[in-house]
């Protein structure tokens, strides 16, 4: 969330798009009931299915799955051909005028540079033009033919009304229902909150899903305002902490990038992380990203990492792919090329898209390690559960662990929830059996290794070996250790930004502090401040909340910097003074940025140096067009999902997404319209919560058994009744489960043709108390984002007809 | 709320108030003193309460812990009740079906409980101590570490592992995750992963 839970009050309009937080965020939902009751706020929900947060919306438009980028920028194009823009923002806090260089183009869906071999772009061409000056050159007037707004104006022109009701199924009146209210928020008095959620992750564009209503709400001057902004509610609890702490194949603590092969050394690497201004007197925040990576080596390797090792560059391992996410680690263990998995609390037979394959894939490995508090279907892939996991155990040669671990209640420690909050929480009772925390878990392994590699030796010890470990019990360190770690200290005696000497350890205030001499060290920059000399703020609980401004400054710690409201000098003008008084944050006093929240700005630089908002940005402003940082595109376009009920109405030569990875094998399983006319979604329900819940009694009562939803014209069509068994199956796989014949979902009308949406939700198994089932993705294709790996969850395509229960099953 | 008041001190004074007021209310004033003493006590009032938070979804509501056991040396404790913390300025006191049923989900059946262990072809977990467990599979990673790790892709040196994965959990901690971190990346390992992207 660029803002946070309580801001949603203060909101004038709230979308919901991309999700449904009244089903499954309904405790942080209640801030938009607060708002509509509180606030007058309307609320507009966009969803194939009339969900639970459409049952409370003013404004309830369907759309088909997979077309939300048509569907937005058909609202900018709206915004724009109405003058329905905040002028100023968007002249001055936004990329608007910048020109982009020459050679830069978009032609029947492609822009330029596109390999179909690599299905991937040169990028060349997508970046600024640059002036003799060495800056970037701006025409403030916005008309430059080749500046963003008119290029923005130019690939948006074919999402008109028409064309959004033909690809999306979207009433054109509806649609400009939306788009109308949407557009009351332009008045710098006016703000609407972005609420989404899986709905547009999910999905082989799901970033350019974020991307499309990133501009529509710099166009409307939404971003660092009071009830604006663009909020991700993340689904689990530390989701939030797990992406910032970098648990992922490239990258670093706190946002930063592993390596990859091709910079061999230190020096290398940082060129190409400079990130220079590429406006006069921008910030350009991540100019210290040396401080931030010499930092975390020095917590990683301690006295190991020096300067004359290039800070012990060689310890971390090189990339030679953009990533090694999930999908592919499953795809190199279906080809055989994996040994063994370690996983940690994850269910990834059930989460993973196309079970055949997961099951394929972990039968080929020679080990796998479970480390959790339930006994999950992966640990348990290899045993036979009748049709619901119907394999041979006898054939299959993995050696599988099964180790128990804490739950929340039996540790202490933070979780960072969608605010960025770190909360901190303590234990209240001993844990069952012989459970062992992940901490103690993964530091006996660890220390075993170690110890091998000290007595035996073996390929490259150096980083297992040197791998800093003073921890008051080797085995067992704790969390405030750990915490402490994350925050960061200093090893030698550091001169701070006034010149006073800091003495070496000393945990830092913030990460202003850090540095890239080596004389101090830090886990996880943003995350600096959580636990200073003053001591854990994660654990703070005071929530006073001064102006009543939905901030409650002093409950827990928000990276960055205890900042709340991220982007927040966009809440005032150029001048300094807020755009609405109502809705103020922060205002210039004339010497310095006061008001409810951290100041996202240098405290005391004063309005008049220029400086923009945006002060990571290497132009200081909010960027409509991405330059090359997008891998597929730097505008929004629609393209179907890979498996669609119908063509691309506007580029139809294309399929899919032409920049997302797709393996080969993965790509053969696809399945088309013809055999699948039927676009399927997967959800989640209030009752439960992913596959943890069916384990416990209450929930496996309120929900007991696995259902498909579907429409009353469809059930009709096929012949299958309410409560009927049914069989559902894609290219992939099959699976029963009972039919849910309801109202809330309708045929919607593309392109003059009917679409039948079948809805699949995905809480059931066979362990826990529900009744057995089976998950969705059984059928899901094993196709990611272009730019996360994201799966695309949440369009497909299946058939239906009506079976015969599961031979457990009473009918 | 600036007021720091121990939220157990109310519960107690308000258990109190419980045996002795409302027992007169009810019409129970001129019976023995015996009798009133007879009434259980407030149970929640002699639990002890532990701050935490939900641990499904990212809104992170509030919730108290009440366990009995006070933590002294000999004594284990149990949470026997969970409710959502008015105090915590997101959820206010609420929880949702999910957060609601959270001490089914802390007492379930299907908890594991001690380290499992299935050989190869195998129908069966059999119950393995910690040691085996942590030992065999230290041995199983160096094992593959030392016969996949690539130190040089030709002239540039790469030093990456990537025949075993790793996937982190989203519901641990921040210190879990950081700790994690630091031994998977230490060992060159790429395949890591979590669920940011499910």
């Amino acid at each position: 969330m660029t803002n946070l839970w309580m801001d949603i009050k203060h909101a004038d309009v709230i979308t919901v798009m991309g999700g449904n937080a009244a089903e499954a965020h309904p405790c942080g939902f209640k801030w938009v009931v607060e708002a509509k009751a509180h606030n007058n706020a309307k609320l507009i929900v966009v969803d194939p299915r009339f969900t639970r947060t459409a049952s409370v919306a003013d404004l309830y438009c369907p759309i088909r799955q997979g077309t939300d980028i048509a569907f937005l920028s058909g609202v900018a194009k709206y915004l724009i051909d109405n003058d329905k823009l905040q002028h100023r923002y968007v002249a001055v806090y936004s990329n608007a005028g910048y020109v982009v260089r020459e050679g830069y183009d978009f032609s029947e869906g492609l822009f330029a540079g596109y390999d179909a071999d690599k299905r991937d772009y040169d990028k060349t061409t997508w970046d600024y033009e640059i002036g003799p000056d060495g800056y970037a050159v701006v025409d403030e007037t916005m008309q430059h033919p080749r500046c963003v707004m008119q290029l923005l104006k130019k690939h948006i022109a074919i999402y008109t009304p028409e064309m959004v009701e033909r690809i999306c199924g979207s009433p054109k009146e509806t649609f400009l229902k939306v788009c109308e209210l949407m557009a009351t928020t332009s008045s710098p008095e006016r703000t609407m909150a972005s609420l989404y959620a899986l709905g547009w992750t999910h999905h082989s564009k799901g970033s350019q899903n974020i991307r499309s209503m990133c501009i529509v709400q710099t166009l409307l001057g939404n971003i660092g305002m009071l009830g604006g902004g663009m909020q991700a509610l993340r689904g689990h609890s530390n989701i939030q902490g797990l992406t910032d702490l970098g648990l992922m194949s490239n990258l670093i603590p706190g946002y930063l990038n592993l390596p990859v092969e091709k910079e061999p050394d230190y020096a290398s690497y940082i060129a190409k992380r400079q990130f220079k201004p590429l406006r006069p007197g921008q910030t350009s925040y991540w100019q210290n990203y040396n401080k931030f990576f010499v930092s975390f080596q020095k917590m990683m390797w301690g006295e190991h990492a020096t300067k004359d090792n290039d800070w012990a560059y060689d310890y971390l391992p090189k990339l030679d792919v953009p990533t090694y996410d999930v999908l592919r680690g499953f795809e190199l263990a279906k080809q055989g090329k994996m040994t063994g998995y370690i996983i940690q609390g994850f269910n990834p037979l059930m989460t993973f898209p196309n079970r055949a394959k997961m099951t394929e894939a972990f039968s080929k490995m020679k080990f796998i390690v479970v480390m959790d508090p339930l006994k999950t279907e992966t640990a348990r892939f290899w045993e036979n559960h009748g049709e619901y996991n119907d394999v041979d155990p006898t054939q299959i040669q993995t050696e599988v662990f099964e180790l128990p671990t804490t739950l929340f209640v039996e540790e202490e420690g933070s979780l960072s929830n969608s605010s960025r909050w770190l909360q901190w929480h303590w234990q209240a009772q001993e844990a069952p059996g012989e459970c062992r925390s992940d901490i103690e878990i993964m530091s006996g392994i660890f220390l075993r290794m170690k110890e091998a590699y000290k007595k035996d030796g073996g390929a490259f010890p150096d980083a297992i070996v040197n791998l800093k470990w003073d921890y008051a019990m080797a085995e067992s360190p704790t969390p405030t250790e750990l915490a402490r770690e994350l925050n960061g200290y200093t090893v030698a005696p550091t001169p701070d930004l006034n010149g006073t000497i800091i003495p070496a350890g000393k945990q830092v205030d913030g990460f202003a502090q850090l540095k890239d001499d080596g004389t101090t060290a830090c886990a996880c920059w943003i995350y600096s401040g959580c636990y200073t000399e003053k001591g854990n703020t994660m654990a703070r609980r005071d929530n006073t909340d001064p102006g009543d401004r939905g901030i409650a400054p002093n409950w827990a710690f928000a990276w960055p910097a205890n900042r709340r409201v991220l982007y927040n000098r966009a809440s005032c003008d150029p001048e300094g003074r807020p755009w609405s008084e109502k809705k103020k944050l922060i205002e210039w006093n004339g010497k310095q940025w006061i008001g409810f929240d951290v100041p996202d700005y240098g405290v005391t630089v004063a309005p008049d140096k220029g400086v923009g908002p945006f002060i990571l940005n290497q132009e200081g402003v909010a960027r409509l067009w991405t330059r090359g940082l997008m891998r597929d595109g730097p505008f929004p376009t629609h393209y179907e999902p890979f498996e669609s009920p119908m063509a691309n109405i506007p580029f139809p030569k294309i399929k899919g997404a032409p920049a997302a990875r797709i393996f080969k094998d993965d790509l053969a399983d696809l399945g088309d319209a013809k055999d699948f006319p039927y676009a399927a979604t997967s959800y989640r329900l209030t009752e439960h919560f992913h596959g943890w819940t069916k384990h416990a009694r209450i929930n496996a009562i309120l929900q007991p058994e696995a259902f498909v939803e579907i429409s009353e014209e469809l059930a009709k069509e096929k012949g299958i009744t309410k409560g009927g068994w049914v069989r559902v199956w894609s290219k992939r796989g099959s699976l029963k489960a009972k039919a849910v014949v309801t109202k809330r979902i309708k045929p919607l009308i593309c392109d003059g043709k009917p679409v039948h949406v079948v809805g699949i939700p995905q809480h059931w198994g066979f362990m826990g108390l529900t009744k057995k089932g089976w998950h969705p993705n059984s059928l899901t294709p094993v196709v990611g984002d272009a730019n996360t790996e994201t799966p695309e969850f949440k369009a497909w395509l299946v058939n239906i007809e009506p079976t015969t229960p599961p031979s457990d099953a009473v009918a | 709320m600036n007021v720091q008041v121990s939220r157990r001190g109310l519960l107690k004074g308000a258990g109190a108030g419980l045996a002795g007021g409302s027992l007169g209310a009810l019409g129970f004033g001129g019976l023995q003193p015996a009798m009133a003493a007879a009434v259980r006590p407030f149970k929640l009032a002699q639990m002890r309460e532990t701050r935490n938070t939900c641990p499904y979804c990212s809104v992170a509501c509030g919730v108290i812990l009440y366990s009995l056991g006070d933590r002294s040396k000999n004594a284990r404790s149990s949470v026997m009740h969970i409710e959502g913390d008015p105090d915590h300025p997101v959820n206010r006191g609420t929880l949702c079906p999910k957060g609601s049923a959270l001490l089914d989900f802390v007492h379930a059946e299907t908890r594991t409980k001690y380290p499992l262990h299935r050989a190869p072809g195998t129908s069966e977990f059999k119950r393995v101590s910690w040691d085996f467990a942590l030992a065999r599979i230290a041995t199983l990673l160096k094992e593959d570490r030392d016969k996949n790790f690539l130190a040089k892709n030709e002239e540039l040196t790469v030093n990456r592992w990537t025949t075993t994965g790793f996937l982190g959990a989203s519901a641990t901690t921040n210190e879990t995750a950081w700790l994690t971190y630091k031994t998977v990346r230490s060992m060159g390992a790429l395949v890591f992963d979590n669920q940011a992207r499910v």
